[in-house]
């Protein structure tokens, strides 16, 4: 259901010719699923190529003389370190050091950034920037644009066929190969994959391009999330949240050591308290035994029957075969094979705490 | 002869002999997408109408399948625990989801026949 409110995606007609059903997210009506289904969606992502419409994230530029500078307030990011192309993942953090958003920060030139933030925030995102922004001698520009991620083994293959040669570019790395295009070798998926933001007329080309592909299918947001959740990765807003710090999500690893050290960003103190005292709880993968899912929300015990914490996602995954979940609990509790037990509608389901991801990267990594 | 019942939450039964077999139509397996798990329910479970009877399991999200009249529960589909996706590939024939005793033959006439539930789903 998505109600009147809700953004619609400039490339909704096309979405909708493709028989796609609609779902909200984040206040934005989005294609859920499309008449493959998610299961056959989420597989052939893994398999083929699966493109994807995320132009309910955001993208911002950030120049000016100071942008190095006034990334490096907003985020525990060292802006400068970037070489031209590479990208990062980092945060807006509030001062008690929960995360506001995660975002992927990439150096375009010098003194110039592209920020791209996640739909639900986006709007809270631009004004916290831009809010910051106003101390510094830098700009904070929202870009009007169609954002396409195409993900799987035969992403860059399927660009090739439609034109789009991405050569060189390794993971994690963002250029502008045309004018208003951005394209990172990045993603949501756990795959080799790409995210292209460009202006809508350009969009509806490289679409109607790739779509000519046998290779490529549409794959919906419900197979994103299966994608994601096998990959490990956070959703803001469940697995990530104001009230929880990179230490207890087990983001640490994106945070440089010197900035852990000496940074000055937003929440700087807190985070340093909050590792000195090591998290209370940590984030973890959970593997349900059998093949009852476990879902967001369900509270977790020990043997004991003691409260051991919640689960933030939970759903199916298919390509791993079983079901799949995160979710925090007592750090006592967090080391993998650790059996704990998941209330799901009043009976105990065994969950075993389990490495992340559940279906390794394949990252193009060099 | 066996007689087909819908209901508004998108149920089928098939009622022989006072024993009604019920599943979900393929309109809600549709809107559900591709089934990983379903929560059978014991035999000799007494249920009334409305009473949660079933859960199935979509990759996303559960969704709980209502005891369409009152009843025991006199069998459960066990293959579908090994293979959920019958219920989308079949949800009218072999992915019925339980069987059960009627208590009170008079519910069914407060139930809708195919003709009428085309008609709500179109």
């Amino acid at each position: 259901m998505t109600g009147d409110d809700d953004k619609h995606l400039p490339l909704e007609d096309i979405h909708r010719a493709a028989g796609a059903r609609f779902g909200a997210f984040a206040g934005w009506s989005m294609p859920l699923t499309y008449p493959a289904g998610v299961m056959k969606e989420h597989l052939h992502t893994r398999e083929g190529a699966g493109l994807f419409d995320i132009s309910h994230m955001k993208l911002f530029e950030v120049s000016g003389p100071e942008a190095v500078a006034l990334l490096n307030r907003a985020c525990p990011l060292d802006a400068g370190a970037l070489e031209i192309s590479q990208s990062k993942l980092t945060f807006f953090l509030g001062e008690k050091g929960g995360i506001l958003d995660d975002l992927i920060v990439t150096r375009l030139g010098d003194t110039r950034f592209m920020v791209v933030a996640n739909a639900g925030n986006a709007v809270a995102d631009e004004k916290h920037l831009r809010g910051l922004a106003t101390g510094f001698d830098a700009k904070v520009e929202p870009l009007d644009r169609v954002f396409l991620a195409i993900q799987g083994p035969e992403a860059w293959a399927a660009l090739s066929r439609a034109g789009i040669e991405t050569g060189s570019l390794l993971f994690m790395h963002g250029v502008e190969p045309r004018k208003d295009w951005f394209m990172s070798r990045s993603g949501y998926t756990g795959e080799d994959g790409f995210e292209i933001g460009l202006p809508e007329a350009d969009a509806r080309d490289l679409v109607a391009k790739l779509l000519e592909d046998e290779r490529v299918l549409w794959i919906g947001l419900a197979a994103r999330d299966s994608l994601r959740l096998e990959a490990g990765l956070c959703l803001h807003g469940q697995d990530i949240t104001p009230e929880t710090d990179p230490a207890a999500a087990a983001l640490m690893w994106a945070i440089p050591k010197e900035i852990r050290a000496s940074g000055t960003f937003i929440g700087a103190d807190a985070l340093r308290a909050a590792v000195e005292r090591g998290p209370a709880r940590k984030r973890v993968g959970l593997k349900p035994e059998g093949r009852q899912p476990v879902r967001a929300g369900a509270a977790l015990f020990d043997a004991d029957g003691k409260p051991a914490g919640h689960v933030t996602s939970g759903g199916f995954g298919p390509s791993a075969g079983h079901p799949v979940a995160m979710g925090y609990v007592s750090t006592s509790l967090a080391k993998p094979g650790t059996r704990v037990f998941a209330d799901v509608r009043g009976t105990k389901i065994p969950v075993e705490i389990s490495s992340l991801p559940f279906t390794p990267h394949r990252y193009r990594k060099g | 002869m066996a007689t087909t019942y819908f209901t508004s939450d998108h149920e089928w039964l098939r009622v022989e002999g006072g024993i009604a077999t019920v599943g979900i139509t393929d309109y809600a397996q549709e809107q559900l997408g591709d089934l990983v798990f379903v929560e059978l329910p014991e035999t000799g479970k007494k249920l009334a109408k409305g009473d949660t009877a079933v859960v199935v399991e979509s990759v996303k999200a559960a969704s709980d399948v209502y005891a369409p009249v009152d009843g025991e529960i006199t069998e459960a589909n066990g293959t579908l625990s090994s293979d959920p996706s019958l219920v989308n590939s079949a949800a009218t024939g072999a992915g019925w989801l339980w069987k059960m005793k009627l208590a009170d033959e008079s519910q069914l006439a407060g139930l809708m026949d195919e003709a009428a539930y085309k008609a709500h789903i179109a």
